[in-house]
């Protein structure tokens, strides 16, 4: 029988109204299925540790109240299991939030299983590291050490559902493992049958990212159309026990499936696409072929897997110091030439006014922004009619916040010291946070699944 | 509306009637996603045409994209051909100038770089 895996977020700060059509749709079906929320980005979790330190209760996904409260009396009520990595640096929080949810929704008794060992933070000196290979980074030292989580697969949480969790609760999880998992749950897939495991978590891989396989971050007018991309439906996978795939969104949503929407998607965040690495098989994408089989219905076949890697991947989160950003428009006549003329100023204040250390970049916004180099090489060479609507910005970064405000400072001064019509001045700074990837031996790793217990468990550190 | 943003397309990319064929942006016969990992960036490139697979295999070369991405100090581009899906993955690395945690462009993830392929210019037949 079909199994329905319904995608509720594609990302921390997705839209809060996307689940409600799709957990309609897997009501209406009446097949078992399950809703998956992905939350986790890779700061993210930097970000969830920071705000558990100011706040011991914080730390999980700000936004779980405002994702699951619409659905999840639902989904329990239809025995529709919720996953999501929506725990962040801080799972039993989050389960707490959604045992109080579901109470308020008639259903006090609801089962919460929670994801151990993702968080190997306190024995990372102890392990064996191996970098990660797009990456060339030292170990951080322990003091600016914020997080290291191991990117954990879909057997904690089957070990989860097997303990009859209705609601699955993780920290740091491959995004499409929260995908596979109910999968191999609800077929019984053998660990080692690689093909079955490959397509599972291609079915995660292609709806881990909400809309963006159903029309999300896709339209280019006159090229690429998509209808009512305000109100886009996001996806449903139909999976079969035999591995076939059949991605589809729910009916009377906007937004689109089509061969070309599943291509784009297939290959996002891919490297080599004979190798895909996820920790419970690697996926050969090289015979793959999508084919559509209706309105809004794509066929993916032709998924192989491999044997999984012995190591898993680590995502280590420290301090980076400070960054601060300002910017000024110009607009107008000439207003190209007073923007060049400011970013000159700003360069020759800064190398009397600033350390040397200081990194800063500046940009043209209308001009040369986001596909420039940090050395500015388009800004100079870029065409344009030099009377459009420009905006300068100034982005700088050190360990002490106050040169980055010293910086920003010398934008602000440019309102009148600077050419002349500059306006809309705006400045802020920031914690930055660095990371950098390693990978860990699987048997090193301990992950293991409990039912939570809302009274003995909250407050507990994890 | 024009396909080419005459801001963000240099001289030599501007779409040219030459004697043999037509000087086009990819953005005419490709659709592509860019997508990072560290300071890695992949393109996936597909051809709406799949007519068109060959010539995108004939001029979207590894040593053209390494040109295009140069000044962004990108070191390798690796390339993945994709007949299936009558595209490509485009492997690039080195380019986000330190990624999403250690960038100070405002796209530390390089997603906007999928136009900036689509910018490269490729030449195709006259019918």
């Amino acid at each position: 029988m079909t199994f329905l895996l319904g995608s509720g977020a594609g990302f921390s700060g997705d839209r809060t109204d996307a689940a409600i059509p799709v957990v309609a749709e897997l009501i209406r079906r009446g097949q078992p299925s399950a809703l998956v929320f992905e939350t986790l980005g890779e700061r993210t979790l930097a970000a969830a540790h920071r705000a558990m330190r100011e706040a011991p209760d914080a730390g999980y996904e700000p936004l779980l109240s405002e994702l699951l409260a619409p659905v999840l009396g639902d989904c329990l009520s239809h025995g529709i299991c919720v996953l999501g990595n929506f725990g962040a640096a801080n799972p039993d929080g989050a389960c707490q939030v959604v045992a109080e949810l579901a109470g308020r929704a008639g259903f006090p008794q609801v089962r919460i299983g929670r994801v151990h060992g993702d968080d190997i933070r306190a024995h990372l000196g102890s392990l064996d590291l191996q970098r990660w290979e797009a990456e060339n980074r030292e170990l951080p030292d322990e003091a600016s050490l914020i997080s290291a989580n191991v990117y954990l697969g879909a057997v904690p949480l089957t070990e989860a559902l097997a303990l009859g969790a209705e609601v699955v609760v993780t920290g740091r999880v491959a995004d499409p493992a929260l995908f596979l998992a109910p999968l191999v749950h609800h077929f019984g897939w053998a660990w080692d049958d690689w093909d079955l495991l490959a397509a599972g978590m291609m079915a995660g891989h292609l709806a881990e990212c909400g809309a963006q396989v159903t029309g999300g971050y896709f339209a280019d007018p006159g090229y690429k159309e998509v209808p009512d991309l305000a109100r886009v439906g996001y996806p449903i996978i139909e999976v079969e026990e035999d591995g076939s795939l059949v991605v589809t969104k729910p009916p009377g949503t906007g937004g689109c499936v089509t061969e070309r929407t599943v291509k784009e998607q297939l290959l996002y965040e891919v490297h080599d696409p004979a190798n895909y690495l996820t920790p419970d098989v690697v996926v050969d994408l090289t015979s793959v072929a999508v084919s559509q089989v209706g309105p809004d219905r794509v066929a993916v076949r032709g998924i192989r897997g491999k044997p999984s890697p012995q190591r898993l991947k680590t995502t280590v989160c420290y301090e980076g110091g400070w960054q601060g950003e300002a910017e000024i428009s110009y607009a107008g006549p000439n207003a190209l030439a007073r923007a060049q003329l400011a970013a000159d100023v700003l360069r020759e204040r800064l190398a009397f006014r600033a350390p040397t250390e200081l990194r800063s970049r500046l940009d043209i916004i209308g001009h040369a922004s986001v596909f420039d180099s940090d050395a500015g090489d388009l800004q100079r060479t870029a065409m344009g009619t030099g009377n459009g609507d420009y905006r300068l910005r100034l982005a700088a970064e050190h360990a002490e916040r106050r040169w980055v405000e010293r910086a920003t400072q010398e934008l602000l001064a440019l309102y009148c010291a600077g050419p002349a019509g500059g306006g809309g001045v705006r400045r802020h700074y920031q914690r930055r946070v660095c990371t950098a990837s390693y990978l860990v031996k699987r048997s090193d790793v301990e992950a293991f699944a409990t039912l939570f217990n809302p009274r003995s468990d909250y407050h507990v550190a994890s | 509306m024009s396909p080419v943003e005459p801001t963000l397309v240099t001289s030599s990319e501007r779409v040219q009637d030459g004697v043999d064929g037509l000087t086009v942006p990819l953005h005419r016969l490709a659709h592509a996603r860019a997508g990072d990992k560290g300071d890695r960036l992949n393109l996936a490139l597909f051809a709406y045409d799949p007519n068109h697979y060959a010539l995108l295999m004939d001029q979207v070369t590894e040593t053209r994209v390494l040109a295009l991405f140069a000044h962004r100090g990108a070191s390798r581009v690796r390339r993945y051909p994709m007949p299936g899906l009558a595209g490509m993955n485009l492997v690039i690395d080195d380019v986000l100038q330190g990624g999403v945690n250690g960038a100070l462009n405002l796209d530390g993830h390089g997603k906007t770089l999928s136009f900036l392929l689509l910018g490269m210019t490729v030449e195709v037949q006259k019918v």
